[in-house]
């Protein structure tokens, strides 16, 4: 866990891999190319790359358009404009047709930092999940990012991809890269006191919190969920079945997001489990700040999660 | 051959089928819908339009979008009567389980080329698909339908810079120019002023034209899809429920269902309209035969 990288940098280039690979891929992005790095796809083909200027509703219906040529087409722009500003167009043009658009805003959730509430998207997940035909996935590293975009490419019809812009620890090995799927969550330590499943930034995070647990002698289970939407439910289930306790952790909502998901699972099955927490921005706006204070005082750090569990 | 008097004839069906069907289903939109059926008929059964009904998505066809989507009906009557389906399944429309939905529905009806319904959209949409066409290197334009209405949705003109920007000369707007809407006048809603003076300061060529007279609008259709350089819209000054008297000019026809007896009134209207413009070819061709003779 040395090395670290934002989610983001997959995105431009994994575009360009697609492009040599022979998809007939374009990326459609408003005015943000360098910061969400589509903008590598239009060095490498200046067709292929589409800017409309600080236009998002124009940016999903000029993707929903390409996309009725029969193209891949991935969609830019910060998750809370991408998303939010646009809903209406991914609702009823991307969704309702079932397009084959994908909706892969950068810098969602509180680690955007010092930009403050405004851009600090911590609805995006319960914005995309509720949409019928949508497909939701969260990478928790530059690797499990680029898993992410090339399923989305692969996989027909709307898929929202869940990037950021902070430097993240990287959790997996490029050889792992055909090992994600859509519907699958992955464990990545195995436990039997209690099950954190977590998405995006906070896998790292529950990961952290597991050794401060194991500390005390508590065996943390850490379950990067990374498809939200299938959600892994049989992984989930058969975990919580084990230990009894679940956590989620997110850099979310606990309204809507990872949280509420896992809750509607459990909520299925009653009394699989004796206890289930949701870390995650509690029905609050973000603020300014850097990742450590902003984790610290939102309680989505790593000591959050262990004080949880400890309580 | 063009025959704008046989186009004529079509829109004049195309709007008995409207009213027909809006009163089957006791619900839609008859008032923007009879405003834009010469415009439609002139796209379809005028020579406009490079499409195969039999073959709805060969890869050449030129693209008809209905931004407006609310006026589904006048979409469905033309697709019927090219033959993407049956005229009688017009009746239909609105009823569970119907490829006839209240807004159209890309996924069950063919010649639907993508679901609209939310107004304000299609212009964006349309961009998208002529750049990608024109990036194909296809010959194949792309022709879109909105309200003027609709022109207060921003995303419209977001659509409009972005449009002329890209100089998408394969893409032809019409807006149909029947000054109604919902809540009244356009005027006194939310005033749009000078449509065409709006679009040619983004870029646009643009022409202003008599929304229903067919051959006007055949010509300026032609005129529109001959402008390569950059995209073209035809601004149609329509009437809001044209051919039916009583709907003419109304607002409250925006979105209501004619009563039975209401439509009976407007078919007889309609049909004595088509009556009448038989008879007027009939003199005609009789004036023909006796200078012949």
């Amino acid at each position: 866990m040395s090395e670290l990288k934002a989610t983001r940098a997959a995105y431009g280039e994994t575009l360009v891999e697609l492009l040599e690979a022979g998809v007939d891929v374009y990326a459609v992005d408003a005015d943000l190319a360098g910061s969400t790095t589509t903008a590598k796809l239009a060095a490498a083909d200046p067709r292929r790359h589409v800017n409309v200027g600080i236009a998002e509703a124009n940016m999903i219906g000029v993707a929903a358009g390409i996309s009725l040529t029969g193209a891949t087409v991935f969609t830019g722009s910060f998750a809370v404009f991408g998303t939010g500003r646009a809903y209406d167009q991914i609702r009823n043009t991307v969704c309702y047709g079932n397009l084959n658009v994908k909706v892969a805003p950068t810098h969602a959730g509180i680690s955007v930092g010092p930009d403050g509430g405004s851009h600090q998207m911590v609805e995006d997940i319960a914005l995309m999940r509720v949409l019928p035909n949508m497909r939701v996935l969260v990478p928790a590293d530059y690797i499990s990012a680029k898993a992410a975009l090339r399923i989305a490419a692969a996989t027909a019809g709307p898929v929202y991809v869940r990037l950021g812009r902070a430097n993240v620890p990287l959790l997996y090995e490029a050889s792992e890269l055909e090992d994600f799927a859509l519907g699958q969550a992955r464990v990545l330590r195995q436990g039997s006191d209690v099950s954190i499943i977590a998405c995006g930034v906070e896998v790292a995070l529950a990961l952290q919190a597991a050794e401060l647990l194991a500390e005390r002698g508590i065996r943390a289970e850490v379950i990067d969920a990374f498809s939200l939407k299938p959600l892994d439910e049989q992984l989930i289930l058969e975990s919580a079945a084990r230990t009894g306790f679940v956590i989620t952790a997110e850099e979310h909502s606990v309204i809507g997001g990872l949280g509420s998901a896992v809750a509607e699972v459990l909520a299925a099955h009653p009394g699989l489990v004796e206890r289930c927490e949701r870390i995650g921005v509690q029905d609050r706006f973000g603020t300014s700040g850097g990742f450590d204070e902003l984790f610290r005082e939102y309680r989505l750090d790593a000591q959050a999660i262990f004080e949880l569990v400890v309580q | 051959m063009f025959d704008a008097k046989q186009v004529k004839s079509k829109a004049q069906a195309m709007r008995r089928d409207i009213v027909a069907s809006i009163t089957a289903a006791g619900s839609g939109h008859p008032g923007g819908s009879l405003s834009a059926t010469d415009i439609l008929a002139t796209l379809y059964f005028g020579e406009v339009l490079n499409h195969r009904p039999e073959e709805p998505s060969w890869p050449e066809r030129d693209r008809f979008i209905l931004s407006k989507g609310h006026a589904a009906p006048v979409l469905y009557a033309a697709l019927a009567h090219a033959g993407y389906f049956p005229v009688e399944e017009l009746t239909s429309l609105r009823k569970f389980g119907s490829r006839l939905q209240g807004h159209p529905d890309m996924h069950k009806l063919p010649g639907v080329e993508v679901s609209t319904g939310s107004l304000g959209q299609g212009l964006s949409i349309a961009a998208g698909l002529a750049l990608a066409l024109r990036n194909q290197g296809s010959q194949a334009q792309v022709f879109v339908l909105l309200g003027d209405g609709e022109l207060q949705e921003g995303q419209v003109w977001e659509a409009a810079m972005f449009a002329a920007h890209q100089r998408l000369g394969n893409l032809i707007a019409i807006v149909d120019n029947n000054n109604l809407q919902i809540d009244g006048q356009v005027e006194e809603v939310n005033s749009l002023g000078d449509i065409a003076a709006k679009f040619s300061a983004f870029g646009w060529q643009a022409q202003t034209v008599e929304g229903h007279e067919i051959a006007a609008l055949k010509s300026a259709l032609d005129a529109a899809a001959a402008h390569s350089a950059g995209p073209a819209v035809l601004i149609a000054s329509t009437v809001k429920g044209k051919g039916v008297s009583f709907m003419e000019n109304q607002c409250g026809w925006h979105g209501k269902a004619p009563s039975q007896e209401q439509c009976d009134s407007a078919l007889l209207e309609l049909g004595q309209l088509e009556q009448l413009a038989e008879l007027e070819q009939l003199e005609q061709l009789e004036q023909l035969t006796e200078v012949g003779a």
